[in-house]
């Protein structure tokens, strides 16, 4: 039986401004199962961001279900959350969010500074793990500043690696890059995902979608299509096909 | 192990922005060294009037003929005649809290040596003055009890009478002086004790036995004044009761009369000055705490712009699992972090400050320890106060909010 990491049934989240009430979701189910890459799609206005915060625990449903791991996050305190988070999820963002001057591998610790249960060795060890599984075993004492957007958001994949969380949350991660920074970032995540991480991309890219093995469209609060995609397309090959950069004189 | 961790991550932040928190710690570092450098002056002069006192003969206890005359209706205490010999003998065999004990009879008048003359005044007392007023000779020797008996005329000069009368630098023990046209006889030289606390020179003194004062200078029966020093300066108080009680029993003072004499000890003139020199401490370190609060608040600025510098840093530590007190104590410790090593600086400049006081200002200063512990105590009180609102600031930021703040 395949593990279900995550649930929601009926959900809903409605915000008040001042007087007005705005339904961003309006009643969405669906459940996702371990090892699935699935790519949550939608313009703006369509749910998605409000989407994204409560998968990610940064925010709570106004009604409905919401179970990651098989954990009720309904009804959980902000310190709660915080602890869902810090074990089961791992965040990428499109500005990749780190830290200046800091160099990669802290980068990398970071989510285990809040994780007593690390100790500093095991720490810097499965930071380490996680930069030579992104590709940058050896640049693990550079800083942002002395990276490229690629090689940044790398950094930002292994930060989200490193907690082994049952899920990485991707928000735009390829939003930043160029195309062919952005085939090499999808060939990553096509990778990890094969070595059975579970991967939720939210993204408004079509071609992204095509990289994906399930595909969820989102339109003005509610699941528009939800669909399987039969011919999952490899990045790796994708790339090759691109045309060759021409060398800089 | 979590507390460990917070406090990496909140030297890192400190780190990254030294030139700045360099700055924030000035504040800290100048209100933290003025407060000593204040308060070790401020120590310093109290000691240095307390000990130019004890100077004077701390266990020291004068009798004064006539009521006190603090108050308005001021008595001339030279016209009363109150005090007299008797009294003195008495004291002398009664007061058993006091070591020494002498009478004093004085007079102003011209010390003559040929063509040299300088005004002094003569005080004429008993060998037991030397002991009271805790002064030794430079050289020659004290008249002895027997000349006291003999009304000799014998004499012992202080420095600046020698300066004085004696300028080619002549050895004056063994020379003839004239006070006020009667003879006497140099036998030795007080040595020199400067200026007292209120700038009276203690060496423009002639010493000659009170019998001799009394009988060829003034011509009285009566004393000007009885000295005496208790027999430990925790005894002084004691003896000035008992010393009262022998005298209002010589007098024949009924219960409800008031003293016809006023004794007092150095320990109320010590108090007296020390709260003068404590009130002038009190302004000073309320200066200097002014600029300690003001570090204190430019601790509370320079961590509420970083929290808003930092706000989307907040979000992503937030959103990657720190906890809103893990947020709360890691802005916390910057700011204690700041202040306590700002206190440190402090507490080393305000050293340095304190000795250059010292050796190139010549004030006496004197570093209270005290004044170290407090200090720090408030640079550590600081930093808590004045960090807990950006503190609590920062970790009551929404995760979402923080994340897309730009």
């Amino acid at each position: 039986m395949t593990k279900e990491i995550i649930k929601i049934e009926d959900l809903k989240r409605e915000f008040t401004m001042g007087t007005e009430t705005v339904h961003a979701l309006k009643g969405i189910s669906f459940i996702i199962n371990e090892g699935e890459f699935v790519t949550i799609m939608g313009s703006s206005g369509s749910g998605k961001s409000t989407m994204l915060n409560i998968l990610g625990c940064l925010d709570q449903p106004t009604s409905g279900t919401y179970d990651i791991d098989n954990v009720s996050i309904k009804d959980l305190s902000r310190n709660e959350l915080a602890a869902i988070r810090n074990e089961k999820i791992g965040f990428i963002f499109q500005s990749y969010n780190l830290l200046a001057r800091t160099s990669a591998i802290e980068n990398v610790e970071l989510p285990l500074l809040y994780n007593s249960k690390v100790t500093s060795e095991e720490r810097r060890e499965r930071a380490i793990k996680a930069l030579e599984m992104v590709g940058l075993g050896e640049r693990l004492h550079h800083t942002p500043s002395q990276l490229s957007g690629g090689q940044q958001q790398r950094v930002a994949i292994a930060r989200s690696l490193v907690n082994n969380p049952v899920m990485i949350l991707a928000d735009e991660a390829t939003g930043n890059l160029d195309t062919r920074t952005s085939y090499e970032i999808m060939a990553l995540f096509q990778e990890l995902n094969q070595q059975g991480i579970t991967i939720t991309f939210v993204t408004h890219e079509p071609d992204i979608a095509a990289f994906s093995n399930r595909t969820i469209i989102l339109k003005d609060g509610l699941i528009m299509q939800d669909y399987k995609n039969h011919k999952v397309l490899s990045a790796s090959e994708q790339l090759a096909k691109l045309p060759k950069e021409e060398p800089v004189l | 192990m979590r507390l460990l961790n917070l406090l990496k991550i909140a030297f890192k932040a400190i780190v990254l922005n030294k030139t700045r928190t360099l700055l924030t710690m000035l504040g800290i570092i100048i209100g933290v060294a003025s407060v000593i450098a204040m308060l070790a002056i401020g120590e310093g002069s109290k000691e240095s009037i307390r000990s130019s006192i004890s100077n004077m003969g701390s266990n020291m206890i004068t009798i004064r003929p006539g009521a006190d005359d603090r108050g308005p209706a001021r008595g001339s205490g030279g016209d009363v005649q109150t005090l007299t010999l008797q009294n003195y003998e008495v004291l002398k065999d009664e007061a058993t809290l006091l070591s020494y004990i002498t009478p004093v009879v004085n007079g102003g008048g011209q010390v003559i040596n040929g063509s040299n003359n300088w005004p002094s005044t003569m005080y004429g007392v008993n060998p037991d003055y030397l002991k009271i007023k805790v002064v030794d000779l430079q050289s020659g020797s004290m008249f002895t009890d027997a000349e006291v008996k003999s009304a000799s005329k014998v004499a012992v000069i202080g420095q600046t009478v020698v300066d004085n009368v004696f300028p080619d630098g002549q050895d004056p023990v063994g020379q003839m002086i004239r006070f006020n046209n009667i003879p006497f006889k140099v036998i030795g030289v007080l040595e020199e004790k400067g200026e007292n606390t209120f700038g009276q020179d203690q060496d423009d003194v002639v010493i000659a036995p009170y019998t001799t004062v009394q009988k060829r200078i003034l011509a009285i029966d009566h004393l000007n004044q009885v000295m005496a020093s208790a027999i430990s300066e925790d005894d002084a108080a004691e003896a000035v009761t008992q010393v009262t009680e022998i005298l209002r029993t010589q007098h024949k003072l009924m219960a409800t009369e008031d003293d016809d004499f006023t004794v007092r000890s150095m320990e109320e003139l010590i108090s007296t000055f020390s709260s003068t020199s404590e009130m002038l401490t009190i302004l000073l370190v309320a200066v200097a705490s002014i600029s300690l609060l003001i570090g204190g608040i430019g601790i509370m600025n320079i961590m509420y712009v970083s929290v808003k510098e930092r706000t989307k840093e907040i979000g992503l530590r937030m959103a990657v699992g720190g906890k809103g007190a893990d947020i709360l104590v890691q802005f916390l410790i910057e700011a204690i972090l700041i202040s306590i090593t700002g206190g440190i600086l402090g507490v080393i400049l305000g050293l340095s400050a304190t000795v250059f006081i010292e050796k190139f200002l010549n004030w006496p200063t004197s570093v209270a320890f005290y004044s170290i512990v407090i200090s720090f105590a408030v640079c550590a009180i600081t930093g808590i106060f004045f960090g807990w609102y950006p503190a609590r600031k920062a970790s009551a930021l929404d995760p979402i909010t923080a994340l897309r703040y730009e």
